[in-house]
């Protein structure tokens, strides 16, 4: 105590607040929100490695055979065009020359069934994308209505959304694709009316969503200036719950695929000469001992689809929703994302001295920098209070 | 010289983040004595909580540890998570913020105690039963016996609160670590888990580790402070010359900062109150000139409408079409280019107040003026344009801006709402606020993430300022703020009222801030009034016993004024019964 205090530099003394606002003046790059998004999505490895395979499925269906499916691309053959059968059908594409005649085979009418999968390929994408903007646009409808204006007006949405929970989706979905049959526009017409079924989930979901942003002190502020019903849900409760749209869209997309599979199978889906990829196995399934190539191209492109779709949603989910994401050591790799390994704990990997990690109420604050003047807005002091 | 019980040395911690690690502890050393307190104080990022936890074992994964945390002569940063298990709740245990989520709601009380009991081999059974009501009873919980039957929520904060010292103390540990245990308590009822908190110790010799940040919990409770700031310690010394004589010029300004509660003969009282005076006339003074003016073109006298006037207000919150009244006969007025702090407990009522004005809540009866006009009963339409004079400031600046819009956007929606002005001019009004609340205007293009607190907060002000409203309603403006911050964002706060003029109900639990603001306090209980007068009456010359239990309870940053103060707090409740 009796030597004297060494001289303290001068930014060690100033209060808090001239500290933070030197920082902000000094702050060279500012992130949107949609930056940071963008930055963590494409940070996820499975996310962007999903996409890349989405669009490339995407491409190749599209340029193989065109949008007619008439053979306008780079692969002549159309897709409803039959033929001579080739070595009974045999795929070409393992033999010596590239690709060859009728890479994936051909069916029992002697169709090349390369082209079949591109048609089914573009169908069935068509059919998901389809479901997945008309469930969620009339999922978000009823739940933001419902959400934010509670009353009656919530109690009448919700009994609608239980009635539709309780039917069967198949029955339901099976009654909308038959009458989508009737009407033009083909396949997308169908996909628009299957989403009348499924979009119950997205209501609820986003119903919940709305409920909880409603007690935010910005939505407060709205209302306490005046502002329309409207503009509140459009401009503030709308663009929080993105992030529970935008992911639930994504796996519903998923789902859509699944769904039509089971809706060609029982002949309410997409009906000949059209083909989807579900109308594919539904055709041979008989043919899967003995010419298994019919079953097997299809479910491929239905696995690869559904599970890029899956993956990238996964990486929204973690860009878009803070609260939920897993950063920096313990973001997945690939063989987590697989489950083919555990979480491994920080100790683990870096080597050093760890405590063990307790799931009780601890009331720590986060450490400097992270909590109110990073961009790392996930590790909110709130978002630990809303969690517990 | 007795052994200290824990021991901290060379503590380092860093966090990893997306964005690289991060240092929250950068090498601290202190040792906490059997049967002593030592308060670590610092502002939030000040790694006082993290490096605490050190000795818990509670970090999350992503920290990694380095130096000796010592219990007792053994390393705890070696211990095994078996180890670990065993330590935790009988070496050294923990009392938390929040002592709603500190306890399991599903449980009955006397299942958490006594599984506190079984679990480190203390008592089994009914035995353990018969200790955990002997505990009850210990921390002041009246009949314990029926008691300890009951769940969590059947009890208030501030009985939960001693629920969970009676866990912490189950096992008689040598250490308790104290993690901000009053933050979320209310003034009177943080008194006397400071009272508890200090006879246990004595009882029971227990080291206690209290993190905190309010300086007056420092001097009713610590034998010797530790200044912690951006991970290291700036100061360590006793208690008395920490507060009373600081030598490093952060614990100097972090003092300077506290607001004060200033008792009757303060020297910077007599200033104000010649202040007050020239307002009050130079009002009266505008307002007969301005009856003259009107009397001339007129002939009527009408006098100024009050900025805001409650009559015989009743409020109440419905839940399954039950109404429970929670505010009953309101009656205040706010005059023009006056401050107003509402000043109450928590489950008061005060913040319902504020929602019912803001039009968040129906009046259920009376009458709500703003401007002279009843709210609650004009056509939407006239609502919506008299909503224009007024402004909000909400308590939690993480909640109280959409991350989605840029600053620019926040600040001038409600001109947008309203319908005013072009893109260009409301730029430029965005501008001159932002140069108002002191901030850059380069924070137009970024994001509410990107500012700290304090910097939200301002913001906030300047929202609510955007359409120069008559009336500004603060909800706990600064509460979720550092000491240090709070100071800056109050100073601007009135100097921003006086440029502007506007009336203000300043909502508040913390009456030194009041004091500090306002012209008039209303001091609400239970819903319902229980004094109202100008800031000096209620404050300094208290009638109500309950405004003075409450005065009686606000610990100041001076361990002899507080100690003198406890006594004199206890005398009043003894008078009291």
């Amino acid at each position: 105590m009796s030597q004297p205090t060494p001289p303290i530099p001068p930014e060690d003394v100033r209060s808090a607040a001239e500290v933070e606002d030197a920082k902000l003046a000094s702050a060279q790059r500012s992130y949107s929100q949609g930056q940071l998004v963008r930055k963590r999505f494409f940070a996820h490895k499975p996310a962007v490695v999903s996409m890349a395979v989405l669009v490339f499925i995407i491409l190749l269906s599209v340029s193989s055979i065109g949008f007619s499916g008439q053979g306008t691309g780079w692969w002549s053959k159309s897709f409803s065009a039959t033929g001579l059968t080739v070595d009974g059908g045999r795929p070409t594409m393992f033999n010596a020359a590239f690709l060859g005649e009728h890479p994936f085979g051909q069916d029992s009418i002697g169709r090349d069934y390369f082209a079949m999968v591109m048609r089914g390929t573009q169908q069935s994408l068509l059919v998901a994308l389809g479901v997945a903007l008309s469930s969620t646009f009339l999922g978000v409808l009823v739940g933001a209505l419902a959400g934010y204006f509670r009353g009656w007006i919530e109690a009448v949405l919700m009994r609608i959304t239980d009635v539709v929970i309780v039917v069967p989706l198949l029955a339901l979905a099976a009654v909308f694709g038959a009458y989508a049959q009737g009407l033009p526009g083909g396949t997308l017409t169908l996909a628009l009316f299957i989403g009348l079924a499924t979009w119950t989930g997205t209501a609820r979901l986003v119903r919940a969503e709305i409920l909880s942003l409603r007690e935010k002190e910005y939505v407060a502020a709205a209302i306490a200036m005046g502002a329309h019903p409207a503009r509140i849900i459009l401009k503030h409760m709308l663009p929080n719950s993105i992030g529970v749209i935008v992911v639930n869209a994504t796996f519903a997309i998923a789902a859509a695929i699944l769904l039509e599979t089971t809706l060609s199978y029982l002949g309410f889906g997409v009906q000949p000469p059209e083909t989807s990829l579900g109308a594919l196995i539904q055709d041979n399934q008989n043919a899967f001992t003995t010419r298994p190539w019919l079953f097997w191209f299809p479910g491929l492109f239905i696995i690869a689809i559904a599970l890029s779709v899956n993956f990238i949603g996964d990486g929204l989910r973690d860009a878009i929703d803070p609260r939920q994401k897993r950063s920096g050591a313990n973001r997945p790799g690939w063989r987590t994302a697989f489950g083919l390994l555990g979480r491994a704990t920080a100790e683990e990997r870096s080597g050093k001295q760890v405590s063990e990690l307790s799931g009780g109420p601890t009331q720590m604050q986060p450490p400097a920098g992270m909590t109110d003047h990073g961009p790392d807005f996930g590790h909110d002091p709130t978002d630990e209070k809303r969690d517990s | 010289m007795p052994a200290p019980v824990l021991s901290y040395k060379d503590i380092r911690v860093s966090f990893a983040t997306e964005f690289g690690d991060v240092d929250a502890v950068k090498g601290v050393s202190f040792e906490v004595m059997p049967g002593e307190v030592v308060a670590v104080v610092g502002e939030s990022g000040s790694g006082k909580s993290v490096t605490s936890s050190t000795a818990m074992g509670l970090l999350p994964e992503s920290a990694s540890v380095q130096g000796e945390v010592l219990l007792e002569g053994r390393n705890v940063l070696k211990m095994s998570t078996a180890e670990l298990r065993r330590l935790r709740g009988s070496d050294i245990s923990m009392v938390f913020q929040e002592p709603m989520t500190a306890l399991n709601p599903v449980l009955r009380v006397s299942d958490q105690l006594v599984e506190a009991l079984q679990v480190h081999e203390v008592a089994f059974g009914g035995k353990a039963l018969e200790k955990s009501i002997e505990l009850l009873e210990r921390v002041g919980i009246p009949e314990a016996r029926t008691k300890i039957r009951q769940y969590p929520h059947q009890f208030s904060g501030g009985q939960r609160q001693r629920i969970v010292i009676a866990m912490a103390i189950a096992c008689g540990p040598k250490v308790i670590i104290a993690d901000e245990p009053t933050t979320a308590l209310d003034v009177t009822v943080q008194a006397e888990i400071l009272d508890l908190l200090r006879e246990l110790k004595q009882e029971l010799n227990t080291g206690i580790l209290l993190i905190t940040h309010n300086m007056g919990v420092v001097a009713d409770m610590a034998d010797r402070v530790v200044v912690m700031l951006n991970g290291e310690v700036v100061e360590t010394g006793p208690v008395a010359k920490i507060l009373g004589h600081p030598e490093h010029p952060y614990t100097r300004r972090l003092l300077a900062a506290m607001p004060l509660l200033r008792e009757a003969g303060d020297p910077s009282l007599e200033r104000e109150q010649e202040q007050e005076r020239v307002r009050v006339t130079e009002r009266a003074a505008r307002e007969t000139s301005h009856r003259a003016a009107a009397g001339m073109s007129s002939g009527a006298a009408s006098p100024a409408p009050a900025a805001l006037e409650a009559k015989d207000v009743a409020l109440e919150y419905k839940f399954r079409r039950k109404a429970t009244r929670v505010v009953h006969d309101l009656n205040f007025t706010v005059q023009p280019g006056e401050i107003m702090g509402l000043v109450g407990e928590s489950g008061s009522g005060k913040s319902t107040v504020a929602k019912a004005v803001l039009g968040l809540l129906d009046v259920a009866e009376g009458e709500l003026r703003v401007r002279g006009e009843n709210m609650p009963a004009l056509p939407s339409k006239q609502k919506k344009a008299l909503k224009r004079e007024i402004g909000v400031v909400f308590q939690d600046p993480a909640a109280s801006l959409d991350p989605r819009f840029p600053i620019g956007d926040i600040i001038t929606e409600p001109m947008v709402v309203h319908k005013e002005g072009d893109k260009d001019s409301r730029m430029a009004r965005a501008r001159e606020l932002l140069d108002a609340v002191r901030l850059p205007s380069s924070v137009l293009n970024r994001y509410p993430h990107e500012l700290s607190g304090g910097q939200r907060q301002r913001i906030s002000i300047a929202r609510a300022l955007t359409l120069n409203p008559t009336l500004l309603i603060a909800d706990e403006p600064t509460s979720a703020l550092d000491v240090s911050v709070q100071a800056a964002v109050l100073e601007l706060f009135s100097e921003l009222q006086q440029h502007y003029g506007f009336a203000c109900l300043f909502v508040s639990h913390d009456l030194a801030v009041v004091d500090s603001l306002a012209h008039k306090v209303l001091v609400m209980q239970n819903g319902r009034t229980v004094e109202q007068g100008t800031t000096d009456q209620v404050l300094r010359h208290a009638k109500e016993s309950y405004t003075q239990q409450l005065l009686a309870a606000a610990p100041v940053p001076n361990p002899e004024t507080q100690a003198r103060r406890r006594t004199e707090r206890q005398r009043l409740l003894a008078a009291l019964g």
